[in-house]
């Protein structure tokens, strides 16, 4: 019983139900002013007809009286009156004594009055004089014959009475069934409703508890609630994806941020332990560049959590990527040079896209940096190529190195954060610069796509790397 | 040189005035904005320090109040905030240079040194002299002793750089925020093998050396003699 309670109030709460309670209202008035409207023409017609019968008669009685006297009119008025269903017939004289019909009593000062009686008044039939109480109400035509007599002739106002009766018996008949079929209706509609709503928020309930796998449940039919469970479910992707990444950023925080720490600290420890002047010397020389190290890392946390959050900075605008691609070319190309590497460029001309000068700066002087340091010392003609051009829709620059290159299935591995395939960390480096690549290119609405250079060769297939950007609308 | 540094973190302020007095640098200290703003009014100084969160009166406002004011002493902008778009509402605040913490003192003070210089140098000399060096900023030519060196455009203007600041310390990322106009962190030794290049080119063929390696710090134009 509880539990039924609970479940009609909490079917009263949801919106199907609280909807179809205001339509059921407004249809109810709307069938009683209709009903009261037909009701009461029709109750007027009635009387109207009423009235007019009755006229008549007492016309065609006065006609009686005026062909066949006194007695021609007393025979006629006894005959009707024996009829089942009569009506009030009165004869009185002048001063309203009741001198023949078929009324023992009538509401006093009815006779006076010559016409139709505007005001219903009550009256009493021989028979039922004796029964009692109940007085019936009657409409009357009063007319005085020319001998001066009055007769009344009147009719029960009980056929009116029984239409309105019956009028009214419809109307709650009707409102009856209406509101059983909304309450059959709240029910259905309003139960399916709360079932589909429990199991959402039961599937919310799971979702906080913390299993973002889940998902909310869909019908399939693709109505509101499959909407709506769609484009949260999306939502809930999203929450996912960065809350992976987020545990996987603190975890390898936790591994890559100790592990400088750690040698830190030991540097420290054992300088105090020998404790000689130029040996603390070195040692602390060592850890400056220890520091500017974990620096370097927090920096780079710092500005791909930024870009990634879609923070974007305030400078985005129509920027010359041909002259960054040049700038940031003669600014690597010494290096590549002193490391041993061909380096050549094919930079097409005049390219424009919108973004920020310094994010797709770094972002290729990351790359660039990358194919150095993988390229140096491989095998052959170790070679660095950098390329810009306009491809359909789409800008494509990119940097091609032929170094060890990267496994295809380890490509979704290499943007995340601090992940290096180097096992033994020998190169220099944060694990970072393709995180923040692909966090720049992300922030640019555009992508990141790894390649082998070398598709072809069984060694050295090298790594291309392409930034690809939305092209400049005009 | 006089030096305001407004710093709200007492140790790393402490730190900095023993520091700046050992290279021979006098300053005040303001540890919030309100007094500081009050020092900057009251006292001349060639340059400020201004950090960028300070309590009563952030940093941006005081330089904003400070230039309104009609006060144009160069300021240096010390952040905990590091990205591109920080340091471009730096900069547009009113601000001349911009620091991201944590710092070396040795970029610090070869930039405070810069800043601090900046109003002696003059802008419109058409050419730099360090020692028998000559850089013309007009016909953008280079002689060493009468002789013509040829240089590439960027070598150009990182000489130009160099010779502008002669005398005086400047850092790595100094170079690539004024000759390159990139203010990230470029890992590698990009810079240095510039400057390499560039050494090589203006004392191949010369007994004294003009570009010296500041260890530690960065590069310096001077001429041998008069060290």
């Amino acid at each position: 019983m509880q539990r039924l309670l609970g479940r009609l109030t909490a079917l009263y709460r949801t919106t199907a139900v609280r909807l179809s309670a205001v339509y059921l209202l407004l249809f109810a008035a709307c069938a009683a002013v209709l009903v009261f409207y037909v009701s009461s023409m029709s109750e007027g017609l009635l009387q109207q007809q009423m009235r007019e019968a009755v006229a008549q008669e007492a016309e065609q009685i006065e006609r009686i009286f005026d062909n066949n006297g006194m007695n021609g009119l007393l025979r006629t008025l006894e005959r009707r009156a024996r009829q089942p269903g009569a009506n009030l017939y009165i004869i009185a004289s002048p001063t309203g004594e009741v001198l023949a019909g078929n009324v023992a009593s009538i509401q006093p000062g009815v006779l006076d009055t010559e016409g139709w009686t505007t005001i219903p008044f009550r009256y009493q039939r021989y028979q039922e004089e004796a029964r009692g109480t109940n007085r019936p109400m009657a409409y009357a035509q009063v007319n005085v014959l020319s001998n001066g007599l009055r007769i009344l002739v009147g009719r029960d106002l009980g056929e009116p009475e029984n239409f309105r009766k019956l009028v009214r018996q419809a109307l709650m008949v009707a409102l009856g069934v209406m509101g059983v079929g909304a309450l059959a209706i709240w029910y259905l509609i309003g139960r399916n409703a709360l079932k589909r709503m429990d199991r959402m928020s039961d599937a919310s309930q799971r979702i906080m508890a913390g299993d973002l796998s889940q998902r909310l449940p869909t019908s399939g039919s693709g109505d509101e609630f499959d909407r709506l469970s769609e484009s949260l479910n999306t939502m809930l992707g999203r929450i996912e994806k960065l809350g992976e990444g987020l545990k996987q950023v603190s975890d390898n925080i936790a591994h890559d941020l100790k592990t400088p720490l750690t040698r830190l600290r030991n540097k420290a420890e054992a300088a105090l332990a020998v404790g000689d002047g130029a040996d603390h010397r070195s040692a602390l020389e060592e850890m400056i560049v220890e520091s500017d190290q974990l620096i370097r890392t927090f920096n780079a946390l710092l500005m791909i959590s930024r870009v990634e959050a879609g923070q974007a900075p305030a400078e985005m605008s129509a920027v010359d990527i041909s002259g960054i691609t040049h700038d940031s070319a003669e600014l690597y190309e010494p290096v590549a040079e002193d490391c041993g590497l061909k380096f050549t460029t094919d930079i097409a001309e005049g390219i424009e896209v919108k973004g920020n000068r310094e994010l797709v700066g770094q972002a290729l002087g990351n790359l660039i940096d990358n194919a150095i340091k993988y390229a140096e010392g491989s095998d052959g003609e170790p070679d660095i190529r950098i390329s810009l051009a306009r491809r359909d829709n789409e800008v494509v620059l990119a940097v091609a190195d032929s170094g060890p290159g990267v496994p295809e299935d380890k490509y979704g591995d290499v943007i995340e954060r601090f992940v290096r395939l180097d096992a033994s960390r020998s190169k220099p480096g944060t694990g970072l610069g393709l995180s923040l690549v692909a966090a720049v290119m992300e922030m640019h609405q555009g992508r990141l796509e790894l390649d082998a250079t070398h598709p072809d060769r069984e060694n050295n297939r090298g790594l291309t790397v392409r930034m690809v950007f939305p092209v400049l609308p005009d | 040189m006089k030096l305001l540094i407004v710093e709200d973190d007492l140790e790393a302020a402490a730190y900095l005035a023993k520091a700046f007095r050992e290279a021979g640098i006098v300053l005040d200290h303001a540890s919030d904005g309100e007094s500081g703003l009050f020092l900057a009014t009251e006292n001349s100084y060639d340059v400020l320090v201004i950090d960028r969160m300070l309590p009563r009166r952030d940093g941006l406002s005081l330089i904003s109040e400070l230039r309104q004011r009609n006060i144009h002493t160069p300021v240096l902008i010390l952040s905990a905030l590091g990205q591109v778009d920080d340091r471009v509402t730096g900069l547009r605040a009113g601000g001349d240079d911009y620091l991201p913490k944590p710092y070396a003192f040795s970029e610090l003070l070869a930039r405070v040194e810069v800043l601090g210089r900046r109003k002696g140098t003059p802008e419109q000399d058409m050419v730099y002299r360090v020692g028998d060096l000559e850089l013309d900023r007009l016909s953008h030519t280079v002689k060493r002793a009468g002789k013509e060196i040829l240089l590439q455009p960027r070598e150009f203007r990182l000489l130009e750089y160099l010779m502008k600041n002669a005398g005086q310390v400047v850092t790595r990322t100094m170079l690539l925020e004024n000759v390159w106009d990139y203010h990230f962190d470029p890992q590698t030794n990009v810079i240095d093998v510039h400057v390499s290049r560039l050494r090589s080119k203006i004392e191949k063929d010369f007994d004294q050396p003009l570009l010296r390696t500041v260890r530690g710090a960065g590069y310096m134009m001077k001429e041998e003699a008069a060290v």
